[in-house]
């Protein structure tokens, strides 16, 4: 990518934060549908779905056939079930993954 | 004024700072270790001012040029966005041009602490709102420079540290999967997403992954109202 579209990659992202923070101030005045007040119950845990599948996209095609990923994740998960705390869980995970790529699957 | 709702807003934002910090500084860290110059983390957090997204970003600009793609993926990830605004329709109302920027601002932390968080009797609410905003913002633009800053004078094998933003996301999951009894909204978007990647491969499995999920809520959403 060159630095100018760079640049408005960056700019697309920025203007589609920017729509969805400033819509409703702009069209609901009063009660948003009914539909789309369900989509605002559903919709942020589904993303949050897909935006695990979209890091984990490459990993199926490497080598290990994503048995690094998968043991990383083991580890987020217990560690989040042992300490509950969400930035060791995220700081741990990176680590073990990154000793894994580094020093074990080679 | 200001300063009295300067002092009242601060300790409301102290809890976030830490994580704010953290995460801006890897978020840094991840950009210049990827080849970016400081510069790019210190803008984007500043523009875009959504962690998640700016995270996906990284991943954007490293692929091929689709600014559609990036625009359409941007208001999926950030559509709860539209929810935070429609809780604050009321609060952000009469606080004159500062709802601007407290408009502009509204991550997730500070539309929590926004909608939550009374500022004491006598505190402006308008300069309360904004400062919570303001020093959220500070602390993750502080976080995102200082992190590409380290990438400079920090240099150890930094392979597979881009998986600090799997490990934000799949934590997010687990934190949410214990926050809500109805499992289906979390299993559709991981079901969705891993059927379309399978299908249309690793290129191009999000424009396709994204209508599933709208597609599967318009039944269920017909269902809900039923």
């Amino acid at each position: 990518m060159s630095t100018a579209e760079r640049i408005i990659t960056i700019a697309a992202v920025v203007l589609g934060t920017m729509v969805t923070r400033f819509a409703p101030f702009l069209i609901f005045r009063k009660e948003p549908p009914k539909f789309v007040s369900y989509l605002g119950t559903v919709l942020p845990y589904a993303v949050i779905g897909l935006l695990v599948v979209y890091c984990l996209k490459d990993a199926p095609f490497t080598a290990w056939h994503g048995l690094p990923e998968a043991i990383a994740i083991g580890a987020i998960l217990l560690l989040h079930r042992w300490k509950h705390n969400t930035l060791l869980s995220i700081a741990g995970g990176t680590a073990v993954y990154m000793l894994l790529v580094q020093k074990v699957f080679l | 004024m200001k300063r009295k709702a300067f002092r009242s807003a601060l300790p409301h934002t102290l809890p976030i700072c830490v994580g704010f910090l953290f995460l801006g500084i890897s978020y840094g860290f991840l950009m210049r270790s990827k080849g970016f110059s400081f510069v790019y983390p210190m803008l984007m957090s500043l523009f875009i001012f959504a962690g998640s997204m700016e995270f996906v970003t990284v991943e954007l600009l490293l692929s091929a040029f689709h600014p559609l793609h990036a625009f359409l993926l941007t208001l999926m990830v950030n559509a709860r966005h539209l929810f935070y605004g429609i809780s604050m329709l009321e609060k952000y109302k009469g606080v004159g041009l500062k709802k601007l920027y407290l408009i502009f601002g509204m991550c997730d932390e500070s539309f929590t602490v926004n909608c939550t968080a009374e500022p004491p009797e006598g505190v402006d609410r308008g300069w309360f709102m904004l400062f919570v905003t303001a020093l959220n913002q500070a602390y993750w633009v502080a976080g995102a420079t200082l992190g590409g800053l380290a990438g400079y004078v920090i240099h150890f094998d930094t392979t597979g540290i881009e998986f600090v933003m799997t490990a934000l996301f799949v934590v997010m999951l687990l934190n949410q999967w214990e926050d809500r009894r109805d499992h289906r909204p979390a299993l559709i978007g991981l079901g969705a997403s891993a059927l379309c990647l399978a299908l249309f491969g690793s290129g191009g499995f999000i424009l396709p992954a994204m209508a599933l999920i709208l597609l599967c809520f318009t039944l269920t959403g017909r269902e809900a109202a039923a």
